[in-house]
């Protein structure tokens, strides 16, 4: 695969925002459409920069929420798949049930979570943690039970104990797919954050943060302000995916084949 | 005692998988201690099965097979296994993937390191021992599996086609430094190979076999005395003999269906 030059990659989405921002001002205008409708985007940056203070206070607060429940789901999604790896038996009994737990709407689990977990921050990282769990469970049990054929081989050649198969063959061979989930829970724990605050989130737990901005808006009419804590939990979600990319640098680069090298 | 007894003896043994075609029928075959036995035959005639039972991955239908007089599960600790390709873990640099079986075996943590190194200087890869897998050539990746393999200084060491994907050239070395790691530290070796040079350069003893269902049908013995020199390739007694095998060889291959 070849990769498109640094220069490229930095020019190509300017110009397609340029053009994007084009047909926005080019849209209102052409439709004559008020402010409360659809602000032109100095609008928005204009709002972004008057709400700095408690846009950036409520993306630190939704983090929190968004940090807890991606650990939660991390946690626990890969217990989960290392339990689901040790047998067909079990993988085919659980697993459908975890389906239709991600099958489920989240949106109509949390009045039941508000009821059982509470509301505030135990219900925003319950919430956060429900969204963000499946890629995780799913992509981390792929890895471990796809180990090489030939690897395996080897080691029951060897005589291996099964928790050596485990720890020394499948759990580093599934390190790609799980991190490959991690990614996905990564764009997922932000908007599930939000959507927790939106939903749960009371004076205990994720009033400050940008679910509570966006009810909170909404209600004043403050559409540019709207856009704007979009602007925001759009920022948020890059630095987590950005954070997860990273790890992934970490984990990887020195030997797996998606990292090129041209050392040799 | 040891001398006398094969290390590996198949007896009128019959493999099939379920209700499938018969893979290998009615092998009879006593590998002596110090033996290179190459199996050589077309494709489906069951010559990776035959070392597949060996290391004990898989049972057998009729018959019997004993390795070290024992059955091929419990004689593992004397046998050592080259597959294909390297089947290095890319997770792991060279020097900790030689290290695996020791590992997998409890072995210290200090003698492991040491063994491994050893074992790495050995196949000329001292240098290299930090190096992942993806940053060896072919060559080098074979060596590091063969330094691996012989780690345990296994009695017995099966190799399923393992320079089959290398260039002529890395094959004839390797070919020869297979023989000089055996001369230094001596194992008897069952080898599946497609070519019948390679098989006449390595071997004692080779099997020419038949498919569907697997069987032998001629078994040629090489006897070029050890140490052997590259120059042999040149010699016509190893062309005469590379004749009579391809002649064998050729007996047993099916017509080509369009």
């Amino acid at each position: 695969m070849k990769k498109p030059s640094p220069l490229l990659s930095w020019t190509l989405p300017v110009v397609s925002g340029v053009i994007f921002f084009g047909i926005w001002y080019a849209v209102k205008l052409g439709a004559n459409a008020s402010d409360w409708l659809l602000p032109t985007p100095g609008q928005i940056f204009q709002a972004a920069w008057v709400e700095r203070m408690r846009l950036f206070a409520a993306a630190r607060t939704t983090a929190v929420g968004a940090v807890g429940g991606f650990v939660l789901a991390t946690i626990l999604g890969v217990s989960a798949a290392l339990l689901l790896s040790l047998s067909r038996a079990l993988r085919g009994s659980l697993y459908p049930w975890l389906l239709a737990l991600q099958m489920t709407p989240v949106i109509v689990l949390t009045p039941i979570i508000q009821l059982w977990i509470g509301s505030g921050t135990p219900g925003i990282v319950t919430v956060t943690c429900l969204i963000s769990f499946f890629p995780i469970v799913a992509n981390t049990v792929q890895g471990l039970i796809s180990a090489d054929m030939n690897h395996v081989a080897l080691f029951r050649m060897c005589n291996a104990s099964r928790t050596q198969e485990l720890f020394l063959l499948r759990v580093p061979a599934a390190l790609p797919n799980f991190l490959t989930g991690l990614r996905i829970a990564a764009t997922l724990a932000p908007v599930g954050a939000i959507f927790g605050e939106y939903m749960v989130g009371n004076s205990s737990g994720g009033s400050g943060g940008l679910g509570f901005l966006v009810y909170s808006y909404n209600t004043q009419i403050k559409i540019p302000a709207l856009f704007a804590t979009a602007l925001t939990s759009c920022a948020l979600g890059f630095i987590f995916v950005a954070a997860v990319t990273g790890l992934n640098w970490l984990a990887l680069h020195k030997w797996h084949d998606s990292f090129e090298r041209n050392d040799h | 005692m040891a001398a006398v007894s094969p290390i590996v003896n198949f007896t009128s043994l019959q493999k099939r998988y379920g209700d499938g075609p018969v893979v290998l029928e009615n092998i009879d075959l006593s590998v002596q201690t110090g033996d290179f036995v190459s199996f050589i035959g077309p494709s489906g005639c069951g010559k990776s099965t035959i070392l597949k039972l060996v290391s004990g991955l898989n049972p057998w239908t009729q018959g019997d097979l004993k390795v070290a007089g024992m059955k091929p599960r419990e004689a593992r600790d004397r046998q050592a296994f080259i597959f294909q390709d390297a089947t290095l873990l890319p997770w792991l640099t060279a020097q900790l993937n030689v290290e695996i079986p020791l590992r997998l075996r409890r072995v210290s943590a200090t003698e492991r390191v040491n063994k491994a190194r050893e074992m790495l200087a050995l196949v000329g890869l001292a240098g290299v021992s930090g190096y992942y897998p993806r940053q060896l050539s072919g060559g080098m990746r074979m060596r590091v599996s063969i330094a691996r393999a012989l780690t345990l200084a296994p009695e017995l060491l099966l190799l399923d086609e393992p320079f089959g994907a290398l260039d002529e050239m890395t094959r004839n070395r390797l070919n020869e430094e297979l023989l000089a790691l055996r001369a230094q530290s001596p194992f008897t070796a069952m080898f599946v190979t497609h070519s019948v040079a390679e098989a006449v350069f390595l071997s004692n003893r080779i099997f020419v076999m038949a498919a569907r269902p697997g069987r032998f049908h001629a078994e040629i013995r090489v006897n070029f005395p050890y140490p052997r020199e590259p120059a042999l390739r040149a010699s016509k007694e190893f062309q005469l003999k590379v004749n009579e095998v391809s002649q064998r060889l050729h007996e047993v291959e099916e017509p080509v269906h369009a």
